[in-house]
């Protein structure tokens, strides 16, 4: 299959190219980007004129609820939807039913994705067994199997030296080791951020030490052991905080933000609104706009969808016992471009956010555009509006705190491996 | 940024007449819709205390006691409120029964709007349940929040309201102390909420750290740790019930300790106006957060509160039903 991507605005946010160009496609590759390479004949052209053609979205947290959450989503459901969303790799985190910490899991895993031949899938491993936080799991053996990164979802390691060994572990190898910082027994029972709505509502609540606490564990040991440390949707001003100086010390850790988080406070609960109920909670107004800031200044250094579909009866519950969580793949990029709208960032800047900054936490090839790389692309047309409702939506869940509201942008084409999986 | 379409942003209890539609909280309702509930509710007075007590408001109208959480006293004077007004009444402890065979609380309430409810009357240990239950049900349907978690408890606070305005008639010149655990207390959140919407112009809270919830200031209240200060000046007393739990979580040393400093006795009244009254929503715990000699003493409308809750319970129910 051969294609020419005509007169679109190309932008490669790791190389800086960014220009209205033509991109010529054959065997899953691009092959030239500009001027056509001679005796090039496409199967097919696409005309993007007015559209951005840059490099497929990477997602660094998506639950694909496979296996065992098949009645919340399945793994073709939600591959349609990430690439509905432009997103061609993403990672998944480890708990499902059973939880990624066997090989046999991972790779039976990542044999149903390539089937689909859709996103590419890379899978995060449980860090411990079961993710109960006791044993280590059979990290090198995971590695092999396919587990580019461990983590514990959103399971908190019970105590520091769990922690710190296995941090120790991972470093052996040199693992990166991603964990959301939350202290276990501050954020016991709580559903909400401990502010003036929680307590308005009546919510029980989880206060910023939760996070902050927890973060300063991680950091240390970081330091201490070496690991590589990913820290995974950060909600406080407090946190973006700390990591700013970690990082100004030099040491290796990088930081993603729940798309969600950087639009959300928790004032958008309302009146219990249940597609608020998000892990992390939804913080402050300060807190966002300090989010929205060291997601501008790079102590932040990407946007994740946070992906994950809820059946509609576990929402239909009191706030509390509402199941968590928020489909994301298919808002993360007009997320990520209201972001950059509201703070007046370039596109390419934004964009870098969601494809090479990502990439790189991963370590995966992907997220640039260069000759001879794969064809993984994301077409949109930066100034489509489109309702989100569940008729737009291709996930099987339909819960967004955005539901209902108009957004800015929308994925016209997205290519993995030079083949068009999605078309708008 | 706001929340979705409008429907979890707008104030549920009102229909766009800013009629009540619903109560479920304290929480936005103009002073107006208050003093509505408390003047009816005075008219139902006379009922309350002639031979005959009864009034056919809510003849051939089914009302639901939806009672997720066991309660004694509150269901009961919904129930003789319920019946005072002629409807027909139905008690449903729902803890005991569909909830521990699956069934979702929508469900549940399904089933029973089919059975034509006109009203239902909902306790349930989540904040947000009656909620989750106005938003689902069919327009002419009533919700009444009867206690949802630590959220709201409107018919509470409004016999509180109810009671100060009986002893002391005007909430523009009064000082009012709520004490003891706010953090946990539904109680507390609705009598803030009524009081200052009232117009009081001070009110406080006076509890130890543990027992606030955060930013509590932000609810319009004064915070005060201790009794010497917090009471002095103040005209009315609104006590609260201790959960012995409060000790399991640390969150408390002792019920003990918790009455040498935040128990109401005799010596600690006397620190208030000469003329204060004091309330308590019950069951009291006598000598953890109120002394029996205050309990049963001559400043205490705790007894007469029960009496003027059936009044204001069929006041909201009749307000709600239009008659």
């Amino acid at each position: 299959m051969k294609l020419h991507i005509q007169n679109g605005r190309v932008i490669d946010p790791g190389s800086g190219l960014d220009g209205v160009m033509d991109v010529f496609i054959a065997a899953g590759k691009i092959i030239a980007i500009g001027d056509a390479p001679s005796d090039f004949h496409p199967n097919r052209e696409i005309n993007a004129q007015n559209l951005v053609v840059c490099p497929g979205l990477v997602d660094l947290s998506a639950r694909l609820r496979e296996p065992g959450f098949e009645y919340k989503a399945t793994l073709e459901s939600e591959m349609v939807a990430a690439v509905a969303g432009g997103v061609t790799s993403l990672s998944c985190s480890p708990d499902t039913d059973p939880v990624l910490d066997e090989p046999g899991l991972v790779e039976m895993l990542k044999h149903r994705a390539r089937s689909l031949n859709q996103a590419h899938v890379y899978p995060v491993g449980a860090l411990t067994q079961g993710l109960r936080g006791e044993r280590l799991t059979e990290m090198a053996e995971l590695h092999d199997a396919g587990c580019v990164a461990f983590g514990q979802a959103d399971m908190s390691l019970p105590n520091a030296r769990i922690m710190m060994h296995a941090m120790q572990y991972a470093a052996t190898f040199g693992f990166p080791v991603w964990l959301r910082p939350q202290d276990a027994a501050l954020a016991d029972g709580g559903v909400a951020h401990d502010g003036e709505v929680a307590t308005r509502l009546g919510l029980p609540a989880i206060p910023v030490c939760a996070e902050t606490i927890a973060l300063s564990n991680i950091i240390l040991m970081a330091r201490e052991t070496g690991a590589t440390i990913h820290l995974c949707r950060i909600s406080s001003a407090e946190g973006v905080a700390m990591v700013r100086v970690a990082k100004s010390q030099g040491l290796p850790i990088s930081c993603d933000v729940a798309a969600n988080h950087i639009h959300l406070s928790e004032m958008d609960i309302g009146f219990f609104d249940s597609n608020c109920h998000l892990v992390p909670p939804l913080r402050g107004l300060g807190d966002r706009d300090s989010l929205r800031a060291g997601l501008l200044d790079g102590t932040i250094d990407a946007i994740c969808s946070d992906h994950a579909p809820v059946d509609e009866d576990a929402k239909l519950l009191p706030f509390a016992e509402a199941e968590p969580g928020a489909i994301g793949l298919e808002l993360l990029l007009p997320l990520t471009l209201k972001w950059a709208a509201e703070m007046r960032i370039p596109l390419p800047a934004a964009l870098s956010r969601i494809t090479a900054n990502p990439a790189r936490i991963l370590g995966v090839d992907a997220g640039y555009l260069s000759l001879g790389g794969a064809a993984d692309l994301c077409i949109f047309d930066p100034d489509e509006y489109w309702r989100v409702e569940p008729a737009m939506l291709q996930s099987q869940g339909i819960n967004t705190p955005f539901l209902g509201m108009e957004l800015e942008g929308r994925v016209k084409y997205t290519l993995v491996n030079g083949n068009i999986v999605h078309h708008d | 940024m706001t929340g979705l379409l409008g429907t979890m942003t707008h104030n549920p209890q009102l229909n766009r007449n800013g009629r009540l539609q619903h109560l479920l909280t304290t929480e936005g309702l103009p002073a107006p819709v208050l003093l509505n509930i408390l003047d009816t509710a005075e008219s139902f007075m006379g009922v309350t205390e002639r031979d005959v007590k009864k009034v056919p408001l809510l003849r051939g109208k089914s009302v639901f006691n939806l009672f997720f959480e066991p309660s004694t006293r509150t269901r009961t004077t919904f129930e003789i409120a319920a019946k005072r007004l002629s409807a027909d009444v139905v008690n449903l402890n729902i803890a005991a029964s569909s909830q521990s065979k699956g069934e979702t609380l929508l469900d549940t309430v399904d089933n029973l709007s089919a059975m034509h409810a006109d009203m239902f009357v909902v306790r349930h240990s989540q904040s947000g349940a009656p909620h989750l239950i106005a938003r689902h049900v069919r327009p002419e349907i009533h919700v009444i929040n009867a206690g949802d978690g630590r959220h709201a408890h409107p018919t509470q606070a409004l016999l509180d309201m109810f009671t100060i305005r009986r002893y002391k008639r005007d909430f523009h010149t009064l000082r009012v102390a709520i004490v003891g655990d706010i953090l946990h207390s539904r109680v507390a959140r609705s009598q803030i909420h009524a009081l200052t919407t009232l117009g009081v112009p001070e009110v406080r809270v006076i509890a130890p750290k543990t027992l606030l919830p955060a930013k509590v200031e932000r609810l319009g209240v004064r915070v005060f740790h201790e009794m010497a200060q917090g009471l002095k000046d103040i005209d009315v007393l609104m006590m609260l019930r201790l959960q012995q739990e409060r000790m399991l979580n640390a969150r408390l040393p002792s019920t003990e300790e918790y009455f040498k400093y935040y128990g109401l006795t005799p010596e600690k009244l006397a620190l208030a106006k000469s003329g204060a009254i004091v309330l308590h929503p019950g069951p009291m715990n006598r000598g953890v957060e109120i002394d029996s000699a205050v309990a049963d003493g001559s400043q205490s409308v705790i007894l007469p509160q029960v009496t003027f809750g059936i009044a204001v319970r069929m006041a909201v129910m009749s307000i709600l039903t239009g008659t």
